[in-house]
């Protein structure tokens, strides 16, 4: 693939990441002062950057496939002999679609955010982060080197930390807040160890350099290159075994799970194992690694989302799944990732739309997130409950919502690489219509179960209408895409696409899908919607006690890395303080005996000063004699 | 005469001074030996001077009494401010510079 030197209206794509980046400057070094202004300042730099990219995208469907791919050198960064990194941006299909993704539902969020936030003390703060992460976001999607992708990479690590923590008085915020940023670093170790193994193989961390000469390298080496890159998407996108962190996450303000912890940041690993296609298509473990810990991690985020109470945790175990699927598909290679993309942006919408939808659930219930106080809000929130219901049939995929155009696809793609990966991916499409069912059943249907004081209401204009959009999204964007936006064809060239036969025909996969999902659907609609919900929680069988303490994440977690930690730390200081101590302190103290003994001979008596010249001259001379014969 | 003896002599000198300043508590007394010393020392340069045949050693002999007459002026003022203060001229009185 060639790729072209940015001319016209593409030598402003920097522009993309400086707008935001300079909204979260003057948001975050104002201080207090832009406390009335800084909101809309912030909403209005994600805005432009989002009408920048659309322009931008208009631009790129004039050019013809071959030259789509765009290059532009702001500076060069590191030059260390031969070795050169360039602050460069690399536009093409694929970070295209992300740059739309993240600025037009960061704009909405954002929008969503003036409404939602709008008592919090420190709102400029929160939209000055909200800017740093989409400028970090845009910056890992458009960067063309390994290097400067790591610093995006980062950047978004930061922002979600200082976003989670956001309400830091909180000590459960202030300790999610670590907990995401501590077991991403593990993953960021995996992405900094590949990216040094790149520069060993090819000495060059730029895409184009590394993905012409991959096939070059040994097996090996790309095994290991894909392994580390899996740890850092692992980590990023809350993947098994660096799952934990995601569901501690939603300690964070509302918009921001919807926004970094569902539709964008999450989803970076995603982006990762697809840009880094070459190297997984000829490294076949490397890429069976990514199914299985792809396939382990669809289970496991929709069992959580299946016995959470708490709403925002329940959509957190169905993100968790639903990148499952995306990762499943990138594991499967040139016949997933175009699916996995595309499930992706539809993803990116619904799940935003639903993740808002329950910030207005919360916001009419005073902050409640306990679905079995929630109930019968239909009525009461009717713009809520429509685009929330329109997320609902996007997630369990009801054709013709989007969600069912991309899921569909990624299962048809699992079945043509084998029977039993396909089956997996369809029982947990059914489970997913089962969690997805009750989360509506136990907030929008039943009984009134809320607390005697609250009193639930619509939220505001700026609240609903980002909603109504993510609705419409939710309803239509997979179409779209799919028919009048031709996705397949937009990302091949990044991509790469093919296509095997399956022994069915199509219509069959959609219709044991979506068998599948309507019994699911249905299980759930009987055991919360016509069953009355017991406000006190049952204690359930154990996998429901398992589900609701994260299927023992945070156990594993601590008997295999907290506890030895800490007995190693209790060593190490037992080691420091007495074998290292105690060698500098008693070396201390003999010095310190002898030298109080010594210093008695300071008798402050001449005479005796005198016997000890006398004495010293007398050896002397003794010594040269001596010395002498 | 051989001049060896002159050594002899300055050795006896010297060792007197040596025990002198060691044993006495009189400052003066200590003060004294150590001139005694001091010319004992000033004997030898000239004995080994006239042994080598040259003057060096009345030269350096010279000095040596140059020095050792300011050192008693030095010496000298100290002992008589120290009797002024403690009314005692012995040397182990003032002993307050110690450990």
């Amino acid at each position: 693939m060639t790729v072209m030197p940015a001319e016209g209206l593409f030598s402003l794509m920097w522009l993309l990441i400086a707008l935001p980046l300079a909204g979260a400057a003057i948001l975050l070094f104002t201080g207090r002062r832009s406390n009335s202004w800084g909101p809309y300042l912030g909403v209005l730099s994600v805005c432009a950057s989002a009408v920048l990219g659309v322009l931008l995208l208009i631009e790129m469907m004039g050019l013809p496939t071959e030259e789509r791919a765009i290059t532009q050198v702001v500076y060069q960064w590191v030059f260390v002999g031969d070795f050169t990194v360039d602050l460069a941006f690399q536009l093409d299909q694929l970070s295209m679609v992300f740059i739309l993704l993240i600025t037009i539902v960061g704009s909405l969020i954002h929008i969503y955010s003036l409404g939602y936030m709008s008592h919090d003390p420190d709102k400029r703060k929160f939209f000055g982060y909200l800017n740093l992460f989409v400028a970090a976001m845009l910056l890992l999607v458009m960067a063309n080197n390994y290097l400067l992708l790591y610093v995006g990479w980062e950047g978004v690590g930061l922002a979600s930390y200082l976003l989670i923590g956001f309400w830091q008085h909180k000590r459960t915020a202030a300790a999610a807040a670590k907990k995401a940023f501590i077991i991403n670093r593990i993953g960021d170790v995996g992405l900094s160890l590949a990216i040094m193994l790149m520069f060993v193989t090819f000495g060059s961390v730029t895409f184009s350099d590394v993905f012409g000469s991959a096939t070059q390298a040994s097996e090996g080496t790309l095994t290991a290159i894909g392994l580390l890159l899996l740890l850092a998407a692992a980590g990023k996108s809350a993947q098994f075994p660096l799952q934990a962190w995601l569901l501690d996450a939603m300690e964070g303000p509302t918009p921001v799970s919807a926004l970094i912890h569902a539709a964008t940041m999450v989803t970076a690993g995603v982006y990762l194992i697809a840009r880094s296609n070459v190297i997984y298509n000829n490294a076949e473990w490397a890429a069976m690694a990514v199914i299985v810990v792809a396939l382990i991690t669809i289970f496991m985020g929709a069992i959580i989302g299946s016995a959470k109470d708490d709403i925002k945790k329940a959509l957190a175990g169905s993100t968790m799944s639903q990148i499952g699927y995306m990762m499943l598909a990138v594991g499967l290679g040139p016949i997933g990732y175009v699916f996995a993309i595309f499930h992706l942006v539809t993803h990116g919408v619904f799940k935003a739309g639903l993740f808002l939808g329950a910030g207005s659930v919360m916001h009419g219930m005073d902050d409640n997130v306990n679905m079995r106080r929630y109930g019968a809000l239909r009525s009461v929130m009717v713009i809520t409950f429509i685009t929330f219901m329109a997320g609902y049939l996007a997630i369990i995929g009801i054709p013709p919502f989007s969600g069912f155009w991309s899921k569909d696809e990624i299962i048809h793609a699992a079945f043509e690489r084998g029977w039993f990966i396909g089956g997996a991916a369809v029982l947990a499409a059914g489970i997913t219509g089962f969690y997805m069912t009750r989360m509506v059943a136990m907030t929008f249907f039943g009984k009134k179960r809320w607390e005697s004081d609250v009193h639930p209401h619509e939220s505001s204009a700026v609240m609903t209408i980002p909603l109504i959009i993510l609705g419409l999204g939710s309803t239509f964007l997979g179409m779209a895409l799919l028919f009048w936006g031709d996705i397949k064809s937009w990302l091949e060239p990044v991509v790469g696409y093919e296509s095997e036969p399956t022994p069915l025909p199509t219509t069959a996969y959609i219709g044991i899908t979506l068998i599948v999902v309507i019994a699911g659907a249905l299980i759930g609609w009987i055991s919360y919607a016509r069953r009355e919900v017991p406000v006190d929680a049952p204690s359930g069988n154990w996998l429901t006690r398992a589900a609701r303490r994260d299927l023992y994440g945070d156990a594993v977690n601590h008997a295999l890395v907290v506890a030895p930690t800490n007995y190693a730390a209790r060593a190490l200081v037992w080691c420091d303080a007495r074998a290292i101590d105690g060698f500098v302190n008693g070396s201390a103290a003999v010095v310190g005996g002898l030298s109080g003994r010594l210093r008695r001979t300071q008798s402050g008596f001449i005479r005796s000063y005198a016997l000890s010249m006398v004495g010293g001259a007398v050896l002397v001379l003794l010594a040269l004699l001596l010395v002498r014969i | 005469m051989d001049p060896v003896y002159y050594i002899y002599l300055a050795t006896i000198l010297f060792s007197i001074g040596a025990v002198g300043v060691l044993v006495r508590r009189n400052a003066i007394i200590v003060f004294m030996s150590v001139e005694l010393m001091l010319n004992a020392a000033n004997l030898v340069f000239v004995a080994f001077a006239r042994m080598n045949g040259n003057l060096d050693g009345q030269t350096v002999a010279f000095f040596v009494m140059v020095v050792a007459a300011a050192e008693v002026v030095v010496g000298l003022a100290i002992i008589v401010q120290v009797f002024r203060t403690r009314q005692s001229a012995s040397i182990d009185e003032p002993n307050l510079l110690k450990y």
